[in-house]
């Protein structure tokens, strides 16, 4: 082999013969090596693509059912004794309707239906099939409508979230009793309003409108939807502007020097420090020397903010850089000063993709928990916040909040509330590909 | 009223100060504007800023100060007992107060506490008076200043850039002033825990167990603060992704820049890039709840025993996630190559494949190595997917199968939850907080110091 080989690829004394059978096998699988080589880097564009579905599959298959939820339709005998007189004044009224016995009520419309369900532990597993938001949901009705006391009305009330489960199939009935948390009645009463079409899974509102809640079946997002608002909002006016200032310095006005060089590198490493690195700087900083209320978005958003800045900063920089310098020589020669020159052309002609930059920067922060939980924002907070001084929390915090919570339903309901979080990402990139497009002039 | 009235006020005034200040300018020259140097905005915005900016530094002072002097205003009026029974945890008996004095009564009791809170509030508010009324003195004071100087020769737009050229600078400033802070409050915190704990203990030490006493008489286990569980736990997790990640975003970057068609392209990309986009906790969660299960599943049908949380779940699905830093950083190193090489040598005849790995690698070697090095800062760093994947039990183990916990995971379990500022538990923190920053910091200097060298070779 080594002869003939050599004899092949005698370059100096002769040409190669390529026809030969060697050279032919030679050459096949240089080529074959090359197909292999090729498949392999196509297969790991493909595998990088299948994990990606399979994240977002995964994530949709287990989410779409958080945003519906169980209700059961009872009849509901609103007994007069147990309820206020509705010709009360409207404040009286409510006031007493909120000291009214609702769960008894509730006990009462349960042994109307099931006549053969008798002894206390029995009838307390009874009313648990209902949520324990079912009381403030007839409070709701007759407060919308006093006139129903005295009288029976079929309520559709939300079911717990053991016998939502069931419904959606999540947890399989086929096992043993002792192994799951419905036993056996309960599932033949669940079956009884299944037989009379009286249960019934549609879109459940309060996912959106409501806040946290212990109660999988009872939890909403709103609170911490409107705690990231309140943090974004906040890191927006701060770093923004910080942010802008700063590129419009280093790119039109800073000398080039060794400091200047040192700001570039620093900026430049900063965007690379881990994020938790900021949270300790927000702790540190902000509560510890500063003094400010823990879990607040005020110091969620300037946390985030140091840790946006950098972001800003470089996309700011190459959006101004990318403004030809024809545009300031036309500007300086018609007499403008070099603050006028960037504040009156530069600056609005790089405002796209100043924009682009900082809206990439937002998303980020949106996406951003490590930080947060380092200065307190991962508390349980049942009210939506309404200040920047409230305690609150952020949607990616409560996503790992309720990661956390044990109990089966939660996955569907953390899965949901990721599902709206990718929803903001994507609408804020989709946000920013269009700005570029539309807006970003190519000189 | 709070101190964003105080903010409000002074929005107020600086844009008032414009108005007239600006109308006055007008006038002086009798609506014959050419006759200013400055256009008559700029003798506004020059007013403005005169007002604005000597309220601001009363502001932040107060700010910065306040809630100091507020405190040890109250602490010199407690009566001496409660003092000196708290002598060691003054700053525990501030924080009650502060509670008291922020959240209400609460279940608080002793009544020289409760006295001291509302005393708190008033001397609080009080204080927040004050600030407004020195800040509207300082406002009013740079308002004369600016009327007074309002002439037709004067210079207000030159004045006013060069307020706005420092306010500038001073931004950019800023970008140091974040990584001073940093530096300097982790430093800070580590020295006052290398005070507790011996330097030498926390580096080479093998345990980690950060449980103190609570109490000084309590006779806990003493803790310990070895960090190389934590450090070899954070090395083997980011191992893995780095095995995961490095083949995968290699091959996906000669992919795209060597075999794909422009529009595969511009679809595959966008479609790696989203990768990176994802919140981590997203990642987090489908680790823990559907890999983790997987994993286990697929271990024992072969035989091997997986621990619910392990190292090498956190490691694969961190490794999914750096697949992008990987890819586009390699991508640009190899696009960088420049063309006539490869050309010539598929000219010699060389398959891509040949050129790629006798050509193409070698010259973008340095970027694609620092490619992987700041995939590897990412993985270091990484947070969400070990808190939630990998574990919070320290285990000093080359075994990926087994749950390991890294110096992220410590940081996150240390500082969650109520902690004593001062105690030796949450400045370890910050102590990990600070071998996390310099390896970073370290691995991402590193890597810029390849590009720029082999930059250099070629432009």
């Amino acid at each position: 082999m080594s002869d003939d080989r050599a004899n092949n690829l005698d370059v100096l004394s002769r040409r190669v013969n390529w026809k030969s059978t060697q050279m032919r096998a030679r050459v096949r699988r240089r080529y074959w090596a090359d197909r292999l080589f090729r498949l392999s880097g196509f297969s790991a564009v493909v595998i990088a693509g299948l994990f990606l579905l399979f994240l977002l599959g995964n994530i949709i298959q287990n989410g779409i059912s958080g945003f519906m939820q169980t209700s059961i339709e009872i009849d509901i005998a609103f007994d007069p004794t147990l309820l206020p007189d509705p010709t009360l004044p409207p404040d009286q009224f409510s006031a007493a309707l909120a000291r009214a016995d609702m769960q008894r009520l509730l006990r009462q419309a349960l042994m109307a239906e099931f006549p053969n369900v008798s002894g206390r532990r029995d009838i307390i597993q009874l009313t648990r099939m209902l949520s324990s938001g079912a009381r403030a949901q007839l409070r709701q009705v007759i407060l919308k409508d006093p006139s129903v006391i005295g009288t029976t009305k079929r309520v559709r009330i939300l079911a717990s979230d053991e016998v939502d489960q069931v419904m959606k199939g999540n947890i399989d009935v086929g096992v043993s009793e002792e192994n799951r948390k419905l036993q056996d009645k309960e599932l033949a009463w669940l079956g009884r309003f299944q037989q009379e079409d009286r249960v019934s899974l549609s879109f459940h509102s309060r996912f959106i409108t409501g806040g946290d809640s212990r109660e999988p079946e009872l939890v909403g997002v709103r609170g911490a939807i409107t705690g990231s608002a309140l943090t974004l909002l906040v890191t927006l006016l701060t770093a923004f502007p910080v942010g802008l200032a700063a590129a419009i310095y280093l790119e039109e006005f800073a000398p080039r020097n060794r400091f200047t060089d040192i700001i570039e590198v620093n900026i430049n490493n900063l965007a690379a420090v881990p994020s938790i690195v900021f949270g300790l700087l927000g702790l540190a900083f902000f509560l510890g020397f500063m003094g400010m209320a823990r879990s607040a978005p005020l110091v969620g958003g300037l946390t985030l903010a140091l840790l946006t800045l950098p972001t800003i900063i470089i996309s700011a920089r190459a959006a101004i850089a990318a403004v030809p310098g024809s545009i300031r020589d036309a500007a300086r020669g018609l007499g403008a000063s070099p603050m006028q020159v960037a504040f009156h052309h530069v600056v609005p002609l790089a405002m796209p993709g100043i924009m682009t930059g900082t809206i990439i920067g937002m998303a980020r922060a949106l996406g951003e928990s490590a930080p947060l939980l380092m200065i307190g924002m991962v508390a349980f907070i049942v009210d939506v916040p309404g200040g920047v001084n409230d305690p609150a929390t952020v949607l990616p915090v409560q996503i790992y909040l309720w990661a956390d919570s044990p109990e089966r339903a939660f996955i569907e309901k953390t899965s949901a509330a990721i599902m709206v979080l990718l929803f903001f990402l994507i609408s804020m990139n989709g946000l920013a590909i269009w700005l570029r497009q539309r807006f970003e002039r190519k000189w | 009223m709070t101190n964003a009235t105080i903010v409000v006020v002074l929005a107020l005034m600086a844009l008032i100060a414009f108005a007239v200040v600006r109308q006055r300018s007008v006038a002086l020259v009798a609506g014959a504007t050419d006759q200013l140097h400055s256009l008559p905005r700029y003798h506004g915005y020059y007013a403005a800023l005169m007002v604005a900016l000597p309220g601001l530094v009363v502001l932040v002072l107060w700010l910065i100060s306040g809630k100091y002097i507020v405190e040890n205003l109250i602490l010199s009026g407690l009566p001496s007992a409660l003092v000196d029974a708290n002598a060691e945890r003054l700053d525990l008996l501030v924080n009650r107060i502060r509670l008291i004095a922020e959240n209400g009564v609460g279940l608080e009791t002793d009544d020289a506490i409760l006295d001291a809170a509302a005393r708190f509030n008033s001397l609080y508010g009080r204080g927040i008076a004050a600030t407004l009324v020195l800040t509207m003195a300082a406002a009013g004071a740079g308002y004369l200043y600016a009327v007074g100087k309002v002439a037709p020769l004067f210079r207000a737009r030159t004045r006013f850039e060069k307020i706005l050229h420092s306010m500038l600078a001073l931004s950019s400033f800023l970008a140091i002033g974040i990584t001073i802070g940093i530096i300097g409050s982790l430093i800070f915190e580590s020295l006052r825990f290398f005070q507790q704990v011996p330097l030498e203990e926390f580096i080479f030490g093998l345990k980690w167990s950060p449980q103190t006493a609570l109490r000084v008489d309590q006779i806990a286990a003493e803790g310990s603060f070895g960090a190389v569980p934590l450090f070899a736990g954070t090395f083997l997790i980011s191992l893995i992704a780095m095995v995961v990640a490095g083949p995968i975003g290699l091959f996906a970057a000669i992919y795209l820049t060597q075999y794909a068609s422009p529009r595969t392209r511009n679809f595959a990309k966008p479609i790696l890039e989203i990768l990176a986009g994802v919140p981590t906790v997203v990642y987090g969660f489908f680790a823990a709840l559907t890999v983790a299960p997987l994993f286990r599943d697929l271990g024992m049908t072969l035989g091997l025993d997986i621990a619910s949380e392990s190292a090498l779940v956190a490691g694969v699905v961190m490794g999914i996630m750096i697949i992008p830093f990987v890819s586009s950083l390699s991508d640009d190193a190899l696009m960088a190559v420049p063309d006539a090489m490869k050309e010539g040598s598929l000219a010699l005849g060389a398959t891509p494949a040949e050129t790629v790995m006798k050509v193409l690698l070698p010259s973008a070697l340095p970027g694609i190595a620092s490619a992987f090095l700041l995939a590897a800062s990412r993985a270091v760093g990484e947070t969400m997917i070990v808190v939630m994947a990998a574990g919070m039990r320290p285990n000093l183990t080359a075994n990926p199968l087994e749950a390991v916990t890294t110096v992220t995971v410590q940081i996150v379990a240390l500082l969650t939850g109520d902690q004593e500022f001062n105690s030796t538990k949450t400045l370890s923190a910050f102590a990990l907080g600070l071998a996390l920053f310099v390896t970073t910091l370290m691995l991402n200097i590193f890597a810029l110091r390849l590009v720029r060298r082999y930059r250099q070779v070629y432009e």
